[in-house]
């Protein structure tokens, strides 16, 4: 009788874990935009990357595109946000009113005259981290050249647990032009600092590979 | 020191071979008869363990092969008796049918005979005959004096009236031959539907001997079925294979059709439960369109058993009719409610591919897509209509599930029948493979001491007769063994 007790209460935990809540399937991506200096020429792409993305969400994603600027760890600076509803034809409706509003900022937008790419990837996580979904990837359209305005504290450790940050159309800057290096140790240091925070690091330069941009 | 070292005895390798191979001979020589009898009972308990177990699988296939048999022959009384029951039904309809008919005809025949037998007696009235005068006109014509012209006069006048009289008569003659004619003219039409009355009982009682000749076919096969005779069990087993390839076929084909249903309505559901809720691995979508079709299929199954087409479920047979009435009419309207419902989500289904098209071409920077052409509506009237058509397609899978049910008890209980054969030759062939693998074991066991050996048969005098065998017993039959083993070795 006790053994069989003690089975019936294994079955009904087991059943009870198996009833328990799934982990949620959805997508989060937010994406920063560099607006620094002359790299606001390169807004077109990211809005061809832009759409690459809405194509490839589903009912039930989030996304949200803010801007680089100055002091970018703020939410004044998200230019778009959206949560897509679970019905597909809203969702769709959803995709075309975030495309009007990507497009107005597009044509309003005006060059910054610093670059805090880590204030942008704190504010980013942030959201991410609130809105819990599935995957969490940030889009990073930016040279990845930081300038920060004097006296902004940006040298701590990112929570980047579980996030994936892509770096985008890494431009190379007239200076790297003269020596490589420069480039090629600040892609390093970025990836470096990504992953000692906890996030997985990509670079894609190649804008025909957008579809790789979010995977499934 | 190693093994190879303590193992050497002398300088040369080959002297230390030869001097532990003949420790080793010798000691296999003293130690050969415990040796053999060891080796012969282990693998003689091998042998007898895989004989064992293949008899126990033999009468496994046995006690499976006769209640296949059961189950076979059940189900093809139960189909005869169906079948019979049917064909009775429908002699009853004919037999009713005709009766009526027969009567009909009856009277039919009688009125036409009895027409036909007053025109017949009509037709055999005597035309009026010409007037009694001759003798009269004979006696004035007799008269003498013609000459005079008073006597010619009356005679010219009698001739005058004579040939008026005769021309009567000759009319009434042929108007009374017309008549007669008249009435044989209508005879014909009754003597031809009396022909056609006659032809149509011909045909019916044709059709009644055809339909008794079926009964006597099917009630043979009944007898067969009920004898338990091999020629029935054979006809049934091929009938079963037939039938499971053909239903499952059309199985097959039902599934096709279900996963087209599904794919009209899987999308569109999403409006309704969410595209991005999930059960385990599964999009609740996905879930919600495979149950309205699965309901579908089980109200198919349910009005199918109640219009007794299919026996899958006794109890709704067994019903009264009325409640049997009441449920079709129920399932129906269900059926009628889904198709309904499917209708609107194919429609749904191409609106939301039409926003989706629209959506991607703004994405990549185009002008609103054109798709939405003239020729549209053609595909959407068409999944609208596969939408209505479907769920009552998928009524009838029934029939084929019902067949295939079972025809595929029969061919499970041959497939595990034979599987259960192989198990058995197999373990067969491991009991003889042991037998002999143990005889095999004792030879080659005397082989690696053959030289003890024949100095046995050198050292022992010449009428002791052969070598001093071990008594290492053999693996055969004994009196000791089961039936059931024995029966497995032989």
């Amino acid at each position: 009788m006790k053994h069989f007790l003690t089975l019936a209460l294994v079955a009904v935990m087991l059943g009870l874990s198996a009833c328990s809540e799934p982990a949620p399937r959805n997508r989060g991506v937010y994406m920063l935009i560099d607006t620094s200096g002359t790299y606001t020429e390169e807004l077109a792409k990211a809005q061809q990357i832009i759409n690459a993305v809405l194509a490839k969400l589903n009912p039930g994603d989030s996304f949200a595109v803010a801007r680089i600027d100055t002091g970018s760890f703020s939410e004044k600076d998200i230019v778009a946000k959206v949560t897509f509803d679970e019905r597909p034809s809203v969702a769709n409706q959803q995709k075309r009113a975030f495309l009007e509003s990507i497009d107005r900022f597009i044509k309003e937008v005006r060059p910054a005259t610093y670059t805090d790419i880590t204030g942008g990837i704190l504010q980013a996580s942030e959201y991410l981290n609130e809105k819990n979904p599935g995957s969490k990837v940030i889009l990073v359209f930016s040279d990845l050249k930081e300038e920060l305005k004097k006296g902004y504290v940006r040298d701590f450790p990112l929570l980047l647990d579980r996030i994936e940050i892509i770096a985008l159309n890494v431009t190379k800057l007239r200076s790297d032009n003269v020596d490589p290096r420069e480039y090629l140790n600040r892609l390093e240091a970025w990836q470096q600092r990504v992953v000692q925070d906890g996030g997985d690091w990509r670079v894609i330069n190649d804008l025909d590979r957008l579809n790789q941009i979010i995977r499934g | 020191m190693s093994l190879a070292e303590s193992l050497t005895m002398f300088p040369s390798p080959f002297l230390t071979a030869i001097f532990w191979f003949l420790l080793v001979s010798v000691v296999l020589y003293f130690t050969r008869a415990p040796a053999h009898r060891a080796m012969a009972t282990l693998f003689q308990v091998l042998s007898e363990a895989m004989q064992l177990a293949a008899a126990s699988i033999h009468g496994a296939e046995n006690r499976l092969a006769a209640r296949n048999r059961d189950v076979l022959l059940a189900s093809g009384r139960e189909a005869a008796e169906r079948g019979i029951e049917r064909e009775f039904e429908r002699v009853e309809v004919n037999v009713r049918r005709e009766i009526a008919q027969c009567t009909a005809i009856d009277r039919m025949m009688t009125e036409a005979l009895t027409r036909i037998e007053e025109d017949h007696k009509r037709s055999m009235d005597v035309p009026p005959a010409p007037p009694g005068w001759a003798g009269v006109v004979q006696a004035i014509a007799e008269v003498p004096g013609k000459s005079d012209p008073i006597v010619s006069g009356i005679l010219e006048q009698i001739h005058t009236s004579l040939l008026k009289m005769q021309k009567e008569a000759i009319n009434a003659y042929r108007s009374a031959v017309q008549a007669r004619h008249e009435h044989l003219r209508k005879m014909a039409p009754e003597w031809r539907n009396l022909t056609q009355l006659t032809t149509q009982m011909k045909k019916n009682v044709t059709t009644m001997i055809e339909r008794s000749q079926t009964i006597d076919r099917q009630m043979d096969e009944y007898e067969n079925v009920i004898r338990r005779t091999e020629q029935a069990e054979r006809t049934l087993t091929a009938s079963s294979l037939s039938q499971f390839f053909v239903s499952g076929l059309v199985l097959a084909i039902a599934i096709g059709g279900a996963f087209i249903n599904f794919q009209l309505i899987a999308r569109p559901m999403a409006e309704a439960v969410g595209a991005n809720s999930f059960i385990g691995n599964f999009r609740i979508a996905e879930i919600a369109a495979l149950v309205i079709i699965l309901l579908e299929t089980a109200m198919g199954l349910f009005l199918m058993e109640s219009f007794r087409i299919t026996r899958l479920f006794p109890m709704i047979g067994a019903l009264p009719d009325k409640t049997r009435q009441r449920m079709i009419y129920a399932t129906l309207s269900i059926l009628f409610f889904f198709a309904c419902v499917e209708s609107g989500l194919a429609y749904m289904r191409e609106i939301l591919l039409e926003d989706e098209l629209a959506t991607s071409a703004v994405l990549r920077g185009e002008a609103q897509a054109a798709a939405t052409t003239s020729y549209m509506w053609i595909t959407t009237t068409a999944q609208m209509v596969m939408g209505f058509v479907l769920p009552f397609a998928l009524v009838f899978v029934a029939i084929p599930l019902e067949s295939f049910v079972q025809s595929s008890r029969t061919v499970i209980g041959m497939v595990a029948g034979a599987l259960l054969r192989t198990i058995a030759a197999v373990f067969l062939l491991l009991g003889k493979a042991f037998d002999y693998g143990g005889r095999l074991l004792v030879d080659v066991y005397d082989i690696a001491i053959f030289g003890p050996l024949w100095l046995e048969t050198v050292v022992k005098p010449a009428g002791s007769g052969k070598p001093v065998r071990s008594s290492s017993p053999r693996i055969r039959k004994k009196p000791g063994d089961t039936p059931a083993v024995n029966e497995a070795v032989s």
